[in-house]
């Protein structure tokens, strides 16, 4: 005891610090469980009520001449017209997002051209969906006359997948060391070069990731679909001619109609929803995987 | 392989701050040049206008003649893409590309530069590794991650993806300031083999390092607070560590000051 009077630098924690610790981290734990809670339960509810209707029949049949107390029917058609809209999108907006963040981060560098695009990313990011389906109805629909279409849903969806891939591949790029960049140039590649061969790749894993996210966010959109893609109870595989269906708005459809049998068929279009978006995310963490040196 | 270089009146900058100035000097082939100075005094920055890697920074230009073997570097219509080809460098802190295998990071440069047959790329990977004598220690892993390796590993790694392109001049940047004892002997071993082949060039702040390994040393220092960097005084390193004719010298190197 005598010694620790000697040596008054070592302190003992007291008491009261150790009640904080623990009321701290009890609070920790709990607003994590508050912020779980949320998620379990709507996987539970989709699951539980999904599955009594996810079956052969459910994936492989359309809405066509399903009466409406019938039960049966399914959203094959929807199926289709979310991978074809959710496609057409991707090819859009991967290919000019990924360019755009490569300008700003690669040749761009804080220049005037490089803030304005930065500027009217960061707004394109606050666009409200529907505000996008509103745009593409009245430009593309109204203005130039086009059909309600699969592709103008794609070109709503791409609206909004743009600005979110263009951010995380530009995060992405930044956190390419640019000792790697000099290396390159060093050894007398062509900037196009060290970008293609030794950036890109170097960032690969993280970029797939964040596309995969922009994905997972317009393929749930319902808003501007509703307004692009209108409905359609029958299977129309070509996107760029005529009503599709899409499977938010398979939702979002047979939610509304009165009977169990319809209620049953959303539960299993939300549970398909989810589904896909996780295969997705799947295939996305095995390219990752296969990508990584630390594979060999 | 190795040629000279001239350098007359060069300054460079960066946007408008002038980072060194007036700096003229002749480097021999199968050499090797040391630079030596306190920190910030522009050793770096001059190593890089050399290989035209200077220019890389936003904002930053060059003004002034770099002659390599009597063709200007600097002239309008040269492309400093093939000047970096000449002119290898090899950087403070090893820099492997990650997503590469070790075999895949010594062909970098002949890869991402042109079509070689598989056979002709073995023998150049091997013959590279071979002259950063790095080939016993790797050669069982070559499919492996280059970033894998120990630090020392890594930069005679990186010093074998340098040679690999045949350049000419060989540049270094402080190769050895994140390395232990064993790796830094290793290196300067190396540096004297390769000196036969290259004009080898190394900025250190290892004193006893540029005693050791260099033929000629240069001594660069601020001419005063927030002016640019100049050369001192440039002579043979015996000279330089044993009767300096500066006082400035010999108060750097009798560790006065820096």
């Amino acid at each position: 005891m005598t010694a620790i009077q000697h040596a008054p630098a070592i302190r003992r924690i007291s008491t009261g610090r150790r009640v904080k610790d623990k009321i701290v981290q009890g609070l920790v734990y709990l607003s994590f469980a508050i912020a779980v809670v949320p998620l379990l339960s709507v996987l539970w509810l989709v699951l539980s009520n999904g599955f009594a209707r996810l079956n052969m029949e459910f994936l492989t049949h359309s809405m066509r001449n399903i009466g409406a107390r019938d039960a049966g029917g399914g959203a094959y058609h929807a199926i289709i017209g979310t991978l074809e809209q959710v496609l057409l999108s991707s090819v859009i907006s991967i290919p000019v997002g990924l360019l755009t963040a490569i300008y700003l981060v690669e040749y761009g560098r804080g220049g005037r051209l490089s803030r304005a695009i930065s500027f009217f990313v960061d707004v394109m990011t606050g666009i409200p969906s529907v505000v996008s389906g509103l745009f593409i109805l009245a430009f593309w629909i109204l203005a130039l006359g086009m059909p309600f279409s699969g592709f103008a849903g794609a070109l709503a969806l791409s609206i909004l997948m743009m600005p979110t891939v263009v951010r995380s591949a530009e995060e992405m790029l930044l956190l390419v060391p640019n000792d790697l960049r000099e290396a390159s140039y060093a050894l007398g590649v062509p900037k196009w070069r060290t970008i293609v061969k030794v950036v890109l790749p170097t960032a690969f894993t993280g970029i797939v990731t964040g596309i995969m996210l922009a994905i997972a966010r317009v393929a749930g959109e319902t808003a501007p679909l509703l307004l692009t893609v209108f409905f359609t109870d029958s299977i129309n595989t070509d996107p760029f001619d005529g009503p599709q269906m899409g499977l938010p708005l398979y939702v979002f459809d047979q939610s509304r109609r009165p009977t169990d049998v319809a209620i049953d068929r959303a539960w299993a279009g939300a549970l398909t929803l989810i589904l896909i978006v996780m295969l997705l995310n799947l295939v996305a963490r095995l390219i990752g995987w296969w990508r990584s040196p630390a594979r060999r | 392989m190795s040629q000279q270089i001239q350098v007359s009146s060069l300054d460079a900058y960066y946007g408008k701050h002038k980072a060194i100035e007036d700096i003229s000097m002749t480097i021999e082939p199968q050499s090797i040049t040391a630079f030596i100075g306190p920190s910030g005094c522009g050793k770096s920055t001059f190593l890089r206008t050399l290989n035209r890697m200077h220019e890389v920074i936003p904002g930053a230009r060059v003004e002034g003649k770099v002659l390599l073997d009597g063709e200007d570097l600097y002239a309008a219509d040269v492309e400093p893409v093939s000047v970096r080809r000449m002119i290898g460098m090899v950087f403070q802190r090893p820099n492997p590309f990650p997503t590469m295998s070790i075999y895949e990071n010594v062909a970098a440069g002949l890869k991402l530069n042109g079509r070689y047959a598989r056979s002709e790329m073995d023998d150049i990977v091997e013959t590279s590794l071979k002259g950063s004598n790095l080939w016993n220690e790797v050669k069982d892993r070559l499919n492996k991650p280059g970033a894998g390796l120990s630090g020392g590993q890594q930069q005679r790694l990186c010093i074998a993806r340098a040679i690999a392109v045949k350049p000419e001049v060989l540049l270094m940047d402080e190769p050895c300031s994140a390395l232990d004892p064993i790796s830094t002997l290793a290196i300067e071993d190396l540096m004297s083999e390769l000196k036969n082949q290259f004009t080898i060039i190394i900025v250190t702040h290892n004193m006893q390092q540029a005693a050791r390994v260099s033929d000629r040393t240069a001594f660069f220092n601020l001419a005063g607070q927030g002016q640019p960097g100049r050369v001192i005084e440039m002579d043979d390193t015996s000279r330089i560590f044993t009767n300096p004719s500066q006082k400035a010298t010999e108060d750097y190197i009798t560790g006065r000051f820096g």
